[in-house]
């Protein structure tokens, strides 16, 4: 019998806000522990809670990114569950209603090769929810610490629905919701510090079966890789089971990226009663048009979007989009330097991007937001490229200038004597007479109408030239002396 | 005979610390005096602080001297209900759970009444985390009535009671979640204000029902509730709930103020289970407003007698939430046992809690659970919806109503203890105004032949404390009873 995998995940994904989600205190990562608290996050005695309206226009900006249905009223719920890393011993959560429903991810598969676009499918989301994350607790020994650093802090819960099939399809939607949360300014969800988390909800059933399979719950995928492969092995080994006339079980298992392997954590029998009711702390939000209609108007387009509107106004490779795309930063600085840089240049301009500016900001360590580098300067020496000013060869030498030093590329040609072209236009058309005469052969070939013949004389020329002829004068030049020779 | 500075009322003690007459220090070392004369019988108080009482009082004699009073509470000494956050206090809610927690902040009230230069004077008893009506599920022992020393004080807030009621205090505040403000303000003979939900921030206050707690002035006058009530009252950012609305000069307005009012009479707060004594005495009051020109209207609220279950659903389904937070993990008390996390948590809880509170957090939790929720949580919410409908009916046809405050005096400790469902009997006349979210106040309109205070119960319109301020300020103009003290 063949057997199709049926995958959902939930995805948490820290909101970036200055203060906590129901507290004034900062929010941050990377602080010495237990410096991020104050009597709210702590649940001093007496304490409350008070929404943070940034998290909630996080929320709903998310929720308009993708689509989905925002509910008229914001409403707390308190999940309940005890645990030390939970300083109420209750989470402030949403349970019945969601700020967002319905809404979809779009993804896109491998290509048939890296520079051909794959496949685009919408994957449709159950919900979004608000909530607050919990705080971190670190295992010694004899004792376990808690820090409440994380306590707190926005965190928005997206479920989608069970429609994903490969951990293709699950590595692709991670990355399609981490594209649109950073191109929103909603997360930087960056897995290593936890701002990006992911559950999955993995089962088998026969192909052509629509009722759902037995479910296993996927936890710690805590990096996009590990979503990939931790699901691409729960399918394995539940087919594994299943070919071995076994009997999968609802559980919730550990997957562990280092080893490959995971282990069963919980079985469905341990399942909390989180006993959910309004949270009386916390009045309703509503949530009326003209709010809805303020954050529609802060959304971006959308990473897909622009890919699609990148590769239909300037032209230019499909492998440069995808270099491009999932930085919105990167990609806005490409259409500004191809602006700048005029029509025809766009590709040019993205080859520089792609290649040599990424290659520098790797190797300083630097973000774009630190590059010396400005698209204005950036379009002039693509202009200077093309004008036949400067060769590809000192292009590169003014570039990892213009890198180091921020100054413009006409600055650093004059300063370095970079120029590609002769002062004196008589010596150029001497040089060109002189490598057409002693080149017969080549020159019968020309006239016989092998176009690449004249690529012969050029040599020569460049050579008389130490290098720094116009290539564009050089080929002018010749074709002008070799029209008027017999 | 002069009265005694110590049973002096705020407005009467205002002036003389104003003209220099008296200094904040002597008032705040009389009251300390007066405290150690009769604490070792009352126990009003957890605990008591002198030298910072002392340098309060210090601070503001400072001010007055330079000019810089900041009103009539400058320099009055306070007492706080065991469950009001002082910035370096203990705050114990009466409970083993918090017997050595000292509070790292101030409750906004506890805030706002140092803005008045009020002089913070001791952490008063309660029962554990307000649960009760009695102070005697306090784990420190029970309060002691001023006015016979072998019965209760009343509760939650028995302790602030009966430390004004003794002396121990110019004023106090209590929390009031189904009548531990006004149940025991009738059986001490004070004037207790429960405010409208909301009013009030509830910021820094160890939460029992949040949906129902609201602090709230205990006082010898409606005009001393009415300063302190102008003290406290106010949005607070801290707390979304507390509500955004102009506070009146409640105190000006006692005096604006005048009937006659339309007060009605709800006819379930007169039937079975109340003291013959309690009822003619109430009778009494509500014919002094209609000899002064007011109509009094019998009225209906027909879904009273839902008001008990509907209270402990509610009550008891927030309570078990709002205590989880006490695990011994963080602060608190930590059971020395514990082998791994569950069994700290259980242990520390069992040996942290009081019976009444483990009763009401197992019934909360139950109530909360999956399969029940719909049946008890949502109904009882529903219910109260109606409760609240109730009162607002009432409200198109009078001003305000009266009635009994305590359907019985003052009971003998140890009364009622054995017996849970006979104590929760004490708020069914009080309970009401909680669910409703509305303000009422409790006054002493007399005395049983054995000499036990009674209290008049006045239910007033959401926001509208200065009309219910001044309907109550009207019988004590006429009346002497609040001017009575105990014989200690």
């Amino acid at each position: 019998m063949n057997y199709e995998a049926v995958i959902g995940l939930e995805v948490h994904v820290q909101i970036k806000t200055h203060s906590k989600v129901f507290t004034r205190v900062a929010a941050g990562y990377g602080h010495p522990p237990n410096t991020l608290t104050d009597p709210v996050v702590l649940a001093l005695p007496g304490t409350l809670p008070v929404m943070n309206k940034a998290a909630l226009d996080a929320i709903i900006k998310a929720g308009l990114l993708l689509g989905c249905d925002i509910a008229p009223v914001c409403k707390w719920d308190r999940k309940q569950y005890f645990y030390p890393d939970s300083p109420k011993n209750y989470q402030i959560s949403q349970y019945d209603q969601p700020m967002c429903l319905n809404g979809s991810v779009e993804i896109e598969l491998p290509g048939a090769a890296r520079n051909i676009m794959g496949e685009h499918k919408k994957i449709p989301l159950t919900r979004i929810h608000l909530e607050e994350d919990v705080g971190k607790l670190n295992h010694h020994a004899t004792d376990s610490l808690v820090d409440y650093n994380r306590a707190g802090t926005p965190l928005m819960e997206i479920v989608s629905e069970p429609a994903m099939h490969t951990a293709e399809e699950a590595f692709a939607y991670l990355t399609s919701i981490r594209n649109t949360m950073i191109y929103g300014g909603i997360s930087d969800c960056d897995m290593e510090k936890g701002q990006l988390r992911c559950d999955a909800n993995i089962s088998i059933r026969p192909v052509g079966e629509t009722k759902l399979g037995t479910k296993v719950e996927l936890k710690n995928l805590n990096s996009i890789s590990f979503v990939r492969d931790g699901i691409a092995h729960e399918i394995k080994r539940q087919l594994a089971v299943v070919a071995a006339g076994g009997k999968l079980i609802q559980e919730t298992r550990d997957y562990d990226g280092q080893t490959g392997t995971s282990q069963s954590l919980r079985s469905k029998e341990m399942a909390h009663d989180y006993r959910y009711f309004p949270d009386p702390d916390l009045m309703p939000v509503h949530v009326d048009e003209p709010w809805k209609q303020k954050l529609r108007a802060e959304c971006p387009e959308l990473p897909f979007d622009k890919q699609r509107r990148l590769l239909a106004d300037y032209q230019i490779p499909y492998t440069i989009t995808s270099v491009l795309i999932p930085d919105r930063e990167l990609s806005d600085y490409f259409e500004a330097t191809a602006k700048l840089a005029g029509p025809g240049r766009a590709q040019a301009a993205g080859n520089w991007i792609a290649n040599d500016l990424l290659r520098e900001l790797g190797a300083a360590k630097l973000p774009l937001s630190a590059s010396k580098v400005s698209p204005q300067n950036l379009a002039a020496l693509v202009q200077l490229i093309d004008a036949g000013t400067l060769l590809n060869a000192a292009a590169k030498e003014v570039f990892i200038e213009m890198f180091a030093t921020g100054d413009t590329p006409a600055v650093i040609v004059a300063r370095r004597g970079l120029a590609a072209a002769p002062t004196d236009a008589g010596e150029l058309e001497q040089w060109c007479r002189d490598s057409i005469a002693a080149n017969a052969k080549a020159l019968a070939e020309f006239k016989a109408g092998k176009e690449s013949a004249i690529n012969a004389f050029k040599g020569p020329v460049m050579k008389a030239a130490k290098g720094k002829a116009n290539p564009k004068l050089v080929d002018e030049t010749l074709r002008r002396l070799l029209a008027a020779t017999n | 005979m002069s009265v005694p500075l110590h049973f002096q009322t705020i407005a009467e003690l205002a002036p003389q610390l104003a003209s220099g007459r008296l200094s904040s220090i002597e008032l705040t070392q009389a009251v300390i005096a007066r405290t150690k004369a009769v604490e070792a019988r009352v126990r009003a108080f957890n605990s008591y602080d002198e030298t910072d009482a002392i340098d309060q009082a210090a601070a503001s004699d400072a001010r007055r001297a330079a000019g810089q009073s900041r009103g009539p509470l400058d320099g009055i000494p306070l007492g706080l209900k065991d469950v009001i956050a002082v910035d370096g206090q203990p705050l114990t809610a009466s409970s083993k759970m918090l017997a050595n927690f000292v509070s790292p902040y101030d409750a906004t009230v506890t805030q706002k009444l140092k803005d008045a230069g009020a002089v913070l004077w001791g952490r008063l008893n309660c029962d554990e985390f307000a649960m009760g009506s009695s102070t005697e599920n306090s784990a420190f022992g029970p309060t002691h009535n001023p006015w016979d020393l072998a019965r209760t004080p009343g509760g939650s807030s028995g302790g602030s009671a009966a430390a004004l009621s003794a002396g121990a205090a110019i004023a106090t505040l209590g929390s009031d979640t189904g009548g531990s403000i006004r149940q025991p303000a009738a059986l001490c003979s004070l004037v207790g204000l429960k405010p409208t939900y909301g009013l009030i921030s509830r910021y820094g206050l160890i939460a029992y029902a949040s949906s129902l707690d609201q602090i709230g002035p205990f006082a010898r006058s409606t005009e001393d509730a009415a300063i302190l009530l102008g003290a406290i009252a106010g949005h607070d950012s801290r707390d979304s709930t507390s509500f955004q609305t102009e506070i009146p000069d409640y105190r000006a307005e006692l005096k604006t103020r005048r009937g006659p009012w339309k007060l009605g009479i709800p006819r379930e707060y007169f039937g079975e289970g109340l003291d013959p004594e309690v009822g003619a005495a109430v009778e009494k009051a509500i014919a002094f407003y209609r000899a002064q020109g007011c109509e009094i209207r019998e009225v209906s609220l027909p879904h009273t007698r839902y008001c008990l279950d509907t209270y402990y659903i509610i009550a008891t389904a927030e309570a078990s939430s709002n205590l989880a937070r006490f695990d011994g993990i963080r602060y608190g008390h930590r059971s020395k046992d514990g082998k791994d996390v569950l069994d700290v948590y259980q242990k520390s809880r069992a040996e942290g809690f009081g019976d009444e509170v483990k009763r009401r957090i197992i019934l909360g939790t139950y109530v909360l659970s999956s399969g029940y929720y719909d049946a008890y949580y949502l109904r009882a919410q529903k219910v109260r919806t109606l409760i609240r409908q109730d009162f607002l009916n009432a409200y198109r046809e009078v001003d305000a109503l009266i009635t009994p405050t305590s359907p019985i005096p003052a009971f003998k400790l140890g009364e009622k203890s054995a017996d849970p469902l006979t104590m929760y009997l004490c708020d069914i006349y009080t309970i009401g105004v909680n669910l409703a979210g509305l303000p009422a106040l409790s006054l002493p309109c007399g005395f049983t032949k054995s000499g036990l205070p009674i209290g008049l119960q006045l239910i007033g319109q959401p926001f509208r404390e200065a009309d219910l301020l001044a309907t109550a300020h009207a019988y004590e103009q006429a009346h002497d009873w609040h001017r009575r003290t105990p014989n200690l």
